[in-house]
């Protein structure tokens, strides 16, 4: 995968220190999954989180805390058989994902095939793309929307855009990412295919047109309804819900 | 949570104490996973856990939570120490990403979406330098020292407060853009003096 367009930093940062909506940090993580430049940037981040919490001054722990988690420990089987009803861990990953983490790490810069998904989009939509339920907003232009939580009125969706189709313009009140799935397209920042995000804010008025001969799915995440900038564009706006 | 003005407390940040000996907790992370000793962990929970608690307390999770959710981390730590590379980060860069995804799930009911902590186990790649990331810490400590007040606000109000850009902003009363462009100068900032101080 050759990805030429990255996070903004301001967005990686973010991601890092845990600040992003849900909807915007799965477009973060997915993107995250697929480049590796963007990945050790995001290291990078995170050690500022390390710092800061090495110079944390502490707080009194409960007495009993160490006693209470060394008898979790105790009551975990080993560690090759997972756990699964320990009162403890509750939000820790499953063997499955841990499989998977592992064929992963043999694996870096994972392309998207045609069938399948960045890994932190599957507990949404499952592994393909080919099953998804699509709503039709125009001819040619199909949504599918993520049980993701948003800031102010965002939005967290697949949009689906056949060759040859231009979204119309319309600029931000907040963020919006955008990451390309399948397919590609060209706008006045320049031209996205697999792989790429574009990261953009309330500075740009954009136009997508999709330039490649299969359909362009993109996963999609804002932090506040768009603005359109053309009648029509208002117009459509409380039927497509962005 | 207290009513105190976010982002208030940022000279606490600021005029921060040397971290102590950053390289010692990630050799006793990584023998950890080697060992399963439990003298080990015990030593890693001392320093840890009320660091993480006090880190969760700032996210503005009461008492009881952030000691729930400093226990879930602190077992984390424990079941995860094999996905744990020195080469990639310290041992407190590591621990904080847990104790950041244990409390944003906690808070949203739902995971954060991670990129996976499969990817600090990676082969380290040609930058990555082992000793490099072990004095990281400590200049990352000197570093964040040195921005300036806005600067290190904005940074302390998304790593300590979960703030969003578009929350820091209604809150200071400055545009998005501004937000965004002082976490961006604060960030290259933080990189410059990184670089210059090798």
């Amino acid at each position: 995968m050759n990805i030429k367009h990255h996070l903004d930093e301001a967005t990686l940062m973010s991601y890092a220190a845990g600040s992003m909506s849900q909807a915007m940090a799965l477009v973060v993580a997915c993107h995250l999954s697929m480049c590796t430049a963007c990945r050790n940037r995001a290291h990078e981040s995170e050690a500022i989180g390390g710092m800061l919490l090495d110079n944390l001054k502490p707080a009194p722990v409960g007495d009993d805390a160490l006693a209470q988690v060394l008898a979790c420990i105790d009551g975990l089987p080993e560690l090759e058989a997972e756990p699964s009803g320990a009162s403890l861990n509750t939000s820790l990953n499953n063997r499955a994902s841990c499989e998977k983490a592992e064929s992963f790490s043999s694996n870096n810069d994972q392309i998207t095939s045609a069938s399948s998904v960045p890994s932190p989009l599957d507990d949404y939509i499952g592994s393909s793309l080919e099953h998804i339920e699509w709503n039709r907003i125009v001819p040619g232009v199909h949504y599918h929307d993520l049980p993701c939580k948003t800031e102010r009125g965002g939005v967290s969706r697949l949009l689906r855009i056949a060759p040859g189709k231009a979204m119309l313009p319309h600029s931000h009140d907040g963020n919006e990412l955008t990451l390309i799935l399948r397919g590609s397209f060209t706008d006045e920042v320049g031209r996205f295919t697999v792989g790429d995000i574009a990261d953009l804010d309330n500075e740009i008025q954009h136009q997508p047109l999709v330039d490649s001969n299969e359909d362009c799915i993109c996963l999609i995440a804002t932090d506040a309804p768009l603005k359109f900038s053309t009648l029509l564009g208002k117009i459509v706006q409380p039927m497509t819900g962005f | 949570m207290e009513s105190k003005p976010p982002g208030e407390d940022v000279n606490n940040v600021v005029s921060m104490r040397q971290a102590e000996a950053p390289k010692r907790w990630s050799d006793r992370l990584s023998d950890l996973a080697k060992t399963k000793d439990k003298a080990l962990y015990i030593q890693l929970f001392k320093h840890f856990a009320p660091k993480v608690k006090a880190y969760i307390i700032r996210l503005g999770l009461v008492e009881t939570t952030a000691e729930e959710l400093m226990q879930e981390t602190m077992l984390a730590v424990w079941r995860k120490a094999h996905l744990f590379n020195p080469s990639k980060a310290a041992a407190s860069t590591w621990i904080f990403t847990l104790a950041r995804n244990q409390s944003i799930d906690w808070m949203r009911k739902q995971k954060y979406p991670e990129y996976g902590l499969e990817s600090w186990h990676e082969e380290p790649d040609d930058e990555s330098d082992v000793c490099e990331q072990v004095v990281t810490s400590d200049r990352m400590a000197k570093v964040i020292s040195q921005l300036p007040e806005d600067q290190a606000q904005v940074i302390y109000m998304s790593f300590y407060e979960g703030r969003s850009h578009s929350d820091i902003s209604a809150r200071l009363g400055v545009p998005l853009g501004s937000v965004k462009s002082r976490i961006r100068l604060a960030s290259g900032k933080i990189k410059m003096m990184w670089s210059d101080d090798v």
